[in-house]
């Protein structure tokens, strides 16, 4: 069983929902992001997503900009992000890791040496924000044959014959985007959600996470009410940025232990 | 050559296109795609289109023997195909008002757009003047400097223009930003892109709106010399206009396309934005599968040239399929020798192109000598150059 699978049926026995940070391979400098990763372990976090730095993030707001910017002066390449999960993995072997980011690194380095190379290294899914199933077929059937899911993302205005396709070639668990928009925008209507989550559950019985919009811990409980996972991506890295090299280790982890009392219902 | 029908179903060409977009914008991409090809052979959408062109674009251009400038070369015959005569001064009109009519009868009421040199910014802002939408155009930082001209006629417009400070802060990253604001607010926006690129149906459908431009210039060549040219010279930043142009004449093999590329402070110094002549790897930006400029990690890098119209790190996927296929040939000019075209242009014909142009006429006044008298290149003189003064004052260090 996979390490996600084995995550999310764990979380199911014990009643519980996923809370899932994301930060930025390489943000705010590449020595502290494995540091980074095992304190979003110990502040509660069942999965990390790791973001692979590029130039030019189309899907994401000002704060994960400016994380990638940050990176990419450190010169942080896609080989160096899947060196940092090799360091992780040396004191970790059960927190999954999927790696999100955009298609054009990947497409660099070839699929096929990529995937290869996850798998040895401990990568446990994919997520490449630019790349709908519809052009994936042959990246996915790479990804799969190194056992790591492609997780997809599902969005407001993605009709149901749709989600049926997306669900099709997704695996591991669905990302649903909670709103219109860039990562780090505001206005989540739960409401909205909780029906657009049902209608994805209706159609799959892969783990649903909600991300896009979790700004602090009363929207996590919120979502942990109606969702498998809670993904916190502009938060933790605004906290990152705002506390510097110094401070980021103890204010993220306190952060966290913040949003997984909330999700816990404590 | 076989029968040549590009994209397919998918918006590929050959191996190049898709649409490699995030989830939020699949569906806004795919009812665009329906829309346009309900509205295409669509009457009473091509009367209109039609009756713009003509009464508010003052369509068909006309086409120029520039018999000074051919003389000077001592060659071949140039004729200009003059774009820049249009209404707001470039061929990038042809596709706004294309995409506004569209977005009219899809009942968006807001229109923004992406803009490098700034024309494609005005003929958006123009329209949605013309039609009484609201418009903001982005516009990178860099060029929101080097081209004030046409911020100030933006504004005058009516249009919000926005300076993204992101990036290498031009074109490629005011696209990002364009990309973001229709992500936020898809449901009551049309994205007026301006490029042949972009997710399907973008290259398909800009293409098809600038075929106007090839379209004239065939039946305008047969009447002015009784036959096709030899040779059709266009820039390529994105490749809009050179689409335009180069498309009816794909199946006239007789006809060599020549697209001209920046090539900024020359191919071997890396500063340029030639991704088809310096043979970039192929890669994913923007929306689809494309020769790119980028490191070995796959990053995007910054890009060169004089020409803030040509300063972008991809190009449009059909040209990527006609190098391929070895219909069109793609060379670079670097900006010294656009420089010296425009000056040569000025002197000899009266005619101030915009420096995007001056990388086509640069690469036919290169060519012309070697060729026969009898023989003609036609250039598609896309835009004319009145945004340039403050850069080409600048290289000739005047100051206004």
């Amino acid at each position: 069983m996979s390490r996600i699978q084995t995550v999310f049926e764990r979380l199911q026995r014990q009643g519980r929902k996923a809370l899932v940070p994301f930060i930025t391979a390489g943000d705010p400098h590449p020595r502290l992001t494995v540091p980074l990763m095992h304190t979003l372990v110990e502040g509660g976090a069942d999965l990390i997503e790791l973001g692979v730095p590029f130039s030019d993030p189309m899907a994401d707001g000002p704060t994960i900009q400016r994380a990638s910017e940050r990176a990419l002066a450190h010169k942080v390449r896609l080989r160096d992000v899947l060196d940092m999960v090799a360091q992780f993995r040396q004191h970790d072997a059960q927190t999954p890791i999927v790696l999100m980011g955009y298609g054009n690194p990947i497409e660099a380095m070839g699929w096929e040496t990529f995937a290869a190379r996850c798998e040895e290294v401990g990568v446990d899914g994919v997520l490449t924000v630019d790349f709908p199933p519809e052009e994936s077929s042959e990246a996915f059937a790479q990804l799969i044959r190194h056992h790591l899911d492609p997780i997809l993302l599902l969005a407001p205005t993605t009709a149901p014959e749709r989600v049926a396709a997306v669900v099709n070639a997704a695996r591991g668990f669905v990302y649903y985007v909670s709103l219109r928009g860039v990562t780090g925008a505001t206005h989540l209507d739960i409401a909205d959600v909780a029906a657009k989550v049902a209608a994805i559950r209706s159609m799959t019985t892969l783990p649903v996470g909600v991300g896009f919009g979790v700004r602090d811990a009363a929207t996590a409980k919120a979502i942990a009410a109606i969702a498998d996972a809670v993904v916190v991506g502009s938060r933790i890295v605004q906290e990152i940025e705002h506390s510097g090299e110094q401070h980021a280790i103890p204010h993220v982890k306190k952060l966290m232990m913040e949003l997984r009392a909330a999700i816990d219902g404590n | 050559m076989g029968k040549y029908d590009f994209p397919d179903a998918q918006g590929h060409f050959g191996r190049f296109g898709g649409i490699y977009m995030a989830e939020t914008l699949i569906p806004a991409v795919e009812e665009l795609r329906r829309q346009y090809l309900r509205f295409r052979d669509d009457p009473d959408f091509k009367a209109e289109l039609a009756y713009e062109l003509k009464h508010y674009v003052g369509r068909p251009s006309p086409i120029y023997h520039a018999r000074r400038l051919s003389e000077h070369c001592g060659g071949a015959q140039l004729y200009l195909k003059r774009e820049d005569l249009n209404h707001t001064g470039a061929h990038k009109i042809n596709n706004a008002i294309g995409q506004a009519l569209l977005a009219r009868r899809m009942g968006k009421k807001r229109v923004i757009a992406e803009t490098g040199a700034g024309m494609h910014g005005v003929a958006t802002a123009t329209v949605a003047a013309r039609f009484g939408m609201e418009c903001v155009v982005y516009m990178g930082a860099e060029d929101v400097q080097r081209q004030a001209p046409n911020v100030f006629r933006m504004k005058l417009l009516g249009a919000n223009v926005v300076p993204v400070e992101s990036g290498s802060r031009t074109l490629k990253d005011a696209c990002n930003e364009a990309i973001r604001d229709w992500v936020t607010n898809v449901e009551s926006t049309f994205y007026i892109f301006g490029t042949a690129a972009g997710p399907h149906p973008y290259p398909m459908m800009v293409r098809d709106f600038q075929c106007v431009i090839g379209n004239e210039a065939k039946s305008q060549m047969q009447e002015m010399i009784g036959r096709q040219p030899d040779v059709v010279i266009a820039c390529v930043g994105g490749g809009s206009n050179a689409i335009g142009m180069f498309y009816p004449y794909i199946e006239e093999t007789g006809v060599r396309l020549i697209g001209v590329e920046a090539g900024g402070f020359g191919i071997a110094s890396g500063k340029h934005a030639a991704p088809l002549t310096a043979n970039a790897k192929i890669g994913v930006l923007h929306g689809n599968r494309v020769y790119l400029m980028q490191d070995e990690d796959g990053q995007i890098i910054e890009t060169h040239s004089i020409s803030a119209g040509l300063d972008y790190p991809g190009v449009g996927p059909e040209h990527c399929l006609l190098k391929d296929l070895q219909r069109a040939e793609y060379v670079a000019i670097n900006d010294d020798e656009a420089i010296a075209a425009f000056d040569a242009l000025c002197r000899f014909e009266g005619i101030i192109p915009a420096l995007e142009s001056s990388h086509a006429l640069a690469h036919a006044i290169k060519i012309a000598p070697s060729m026969r008298r009898d023989q003609v290149i036609l250039v598609n003189l896309s835009g004319r150059g009145d945004k340039d003064m403050s850069t080409v004052a600048r290289i000739k260090g005047i100051t206004l």
